[in-house]
């Protein structure tokens, strides 16, 4: 894949993120799961599946305005 | 014992502090941004001690022992993915219009931006009013961790006044390099010793599954968030970390990488470092409803002093309360900078004091102001007896709604001056109109429906950027070249 056919999949991933931040089947689910209670673990993992989204953002849809504006600073 | 590492660890600060201005190269851009020299694992770490505050540790264990689970998601797991966006798609652009044309502050762009003093200096009030708020969470933070350890002997004024006096001198004295340096120190010691903490409380308990369990016996309620939190609550929370993207004391941060590429660091390790802080303080404040069943909501924010002075007495918890104070100090002192560099940048110099002032003088007129806006936010600790979080979330309500400015500034061409004006005055006015009337209510929503006045404020300032620029000129085009260069080099054009 491109850069560019990365980035709207990825740029949309973040909306979908946004979207599953409201995990509305858990509201009242206080189960306890690997010891903590299963929304506070949905929302640790949410931290976790972001950080590998924009793991993917760096390395497959990095803007080409930036790497230019450091290109530039290069030249300087 | 306590008290004695407390004072070790003060020292240890300073010295860092201090110790940093034999780097100093003698050039403003030096003190204000270090030279636009800060690498990637600088960057991130002091990107994150600036952003977390005694909001992020005794604000959220407080609100916690409160109201449960769920404010991990109303902040922590908001904040992993909001605070990350706003940095790559705003903050990166604005290092390298920073770089390109040295700007020093977040009032020095806007101004240039659309060619406006009015508009800079409406920001500089807006962006300083709401700061405090927010230093005012550092000197209560500070306060009420030493009054704690000290079981009651030293009042919270004491706390506060000793934290803005350290963080007066190693700021004043070591510029942006001096914080930064700090930043990481506090940072890598909040770290460490919140994971200890969390450890050795949670050892003492019996393990995570033994101390939720006497969670679930004492309240079931605070593991799950009905009855606590409402849908819309949780929705419309998801626009109080933009307030990122107008934090004066960021802006300059990201003014500090050395490159755009340096931010990727940041953009990954960010959502887990939240995690990191902010899972193990809302799991003692949810904890310590089982050891402290019934604290009145002011008191709340000192509980994890509390479950630390229980479960680990002694030396341990003079080192914990030490990463309390390094929690605090960590934004604190960037936010005090920032407050100093604006002042001098934005005021001394633009209106034309630096032709009548030696450069020693400004600097000077600078600290006072400084000193000044701390003044007025240790009388108002004095007399302030909010709960912590609900300070943050006022603070960032105003920052967040302001996001649109900064928005329009970097991608919209056709955003005007008036926009910026419409746009900036409709926060000031929503924002005062919703304090007043939240002010009495702790938990204060929209008509009770739990939106958050953010959404309200927010919708409104973009609306007021839309039309407010609709409906006047643009910049003219030679200023529009110099912040969308591509445009102009796609024209054939240098800038």
């Amino acid at each position: 894949m491109t850069k560019t056919s990365w980035k709207w999949p990825l740029y949309a991933a973040l909306l979908l993120l946004a979207l599953l931040h409201n995990d509305l089947w858990l509201w009242d689910d206080g189960r306890l799961v690997l010891g903590l209670p299963v929304g506070l673990l949905y929302h640790i993992a949410f931290c976790g599946v972001t950080a590998a989204v924009f793991l993917l953002i760096v390395r497959h849809a990095w803007p080409a305005d930036l790497t230019a504006a450091d290109a530039e600073e290069g030249e300087r | 014992m306590k008290l004695a590492i407390l004072a070790a660890y003060l020292v240890l600060v300073l010295v860092i502090g201090l110790g940093s201005h034999r780097f100093f190269r003698g050039t403003s851009e030096d003190w204000f941004v270090a030279a636009r020299t800060i690498g990637p694992f600088i960057l991130l770490v002091s990107l994150f001690g600036a952003h977390m505050t005694a909001f992020s540790l005794l604000g959220a264990s407080g609100e916690a022992y409160l109201e449960g689970i769920g404010v991990f998601a109303l902040m922590a797991s908001s904040s992993a993915l909001v605070v990350p966006a706003v940095f790559f798609f705003i903050g990166t652009r604005v290092w390298a219009l920073g770089k390109r044309h040295g700007y020093l502050t977040p009032v020095q762009f806007f101004r240039e931006r659309w060619e406006s003093d009015g508009l800079g200096l409406l920001l500089f009030a807006v962006q300083i009013a709401l700061l405090v708020p927010y230093l005012l969470i550092g000197v209560m933070g500070g306060g009420s961790t030493l009054t704690q350890v000290t079981d009651g002997q030293a009042p919270p004024w004491v706390g506060g006044l000793v934290v803005c006096a350290v963080v007066l001198t190693y700021v004043t004295y070591g510029g942006m390099r001096g914080t930064i340096w700090v930043n990481v120190f506090q940072t890598l010691v909040l770290l460490t010793l919140g994971l200890v903490a969390f450890g050795t409380i949670v050892g003492k308990i019996g393990g995570i599954g033994a101390a939720m369990e006497r969670v679930a016996a004492a309240d079931p309620t605070l593991l799950a968030r009905a009855g606590h939190i409402e849908p819309w609550q949780l929705f419309t929370y998801l626009l109080i970390p933009l307030s990122v993207g107008m934090f004066p004391h960021m802006f300059v941060h990201w003014l500090t990488a050395r490159s755009a590429a340096s931010f990727k660091p940041t953009l990954i390790f960010y959502p887990l470092c939240v995690a990191l802080v902010w899972g193990p303080s809302v799991i003692l404040g949810v904890l310590a409803r089982a050891d402290f069943p019934d604290l009145p909501p002011g008191a709340a924010s000192s509980i994890l002093v509390k479950m630390i002075d229980l479960y680990a007495p002694g030396v341990l918890a003079g080192l914990l309360a030490a990463g309390v104070w390094a929690a605090i100090m960590n934004s604190f002192d960037s936010q005090v900078l920032s407050v100093g560099t604006m002042f001098t940048q934005d005021i001394v110099r633009h209106y034309g004091f630096k032709d009548r002032m030696s450069e020693s003088q400004q600097i000077t007129v600078g600290r006072l102001f400084t000193v000044g806006i701390l003044v007025v936010t240790f009388l108002l600790s004095l007399v302030m007896d909010r709960s912590l979080f609900k300070l943050g979330v006022w603070c960032f309500t105003g920052f967040a709604a302001l996001l649109p400015v900064v928005v329009a500034a970097i991608f919209w061409r056709r955003s005007t001056k008036w926009g910026a004006f419409a746009s900036t005055v409709s926060v000031v006015v929503l924002w005062i109109f919703f304090v007043i009337r939240g002010w009495e209510s702790p938990n204060y929503t929209i008509a009770d429906t739990g939106i958050m006045p953010v959404a309200v404020i927010f919708l409104v300032s973009a609306a007021a950027m839309v039309t407010g620029s609709l409906l006047t000129r643009p910049p003219a085009p030679a200023t529009l070249d110099k912040f969308f260069p591509r445009e102009a080099q796609a024209r054939g054009e240098t800038v």
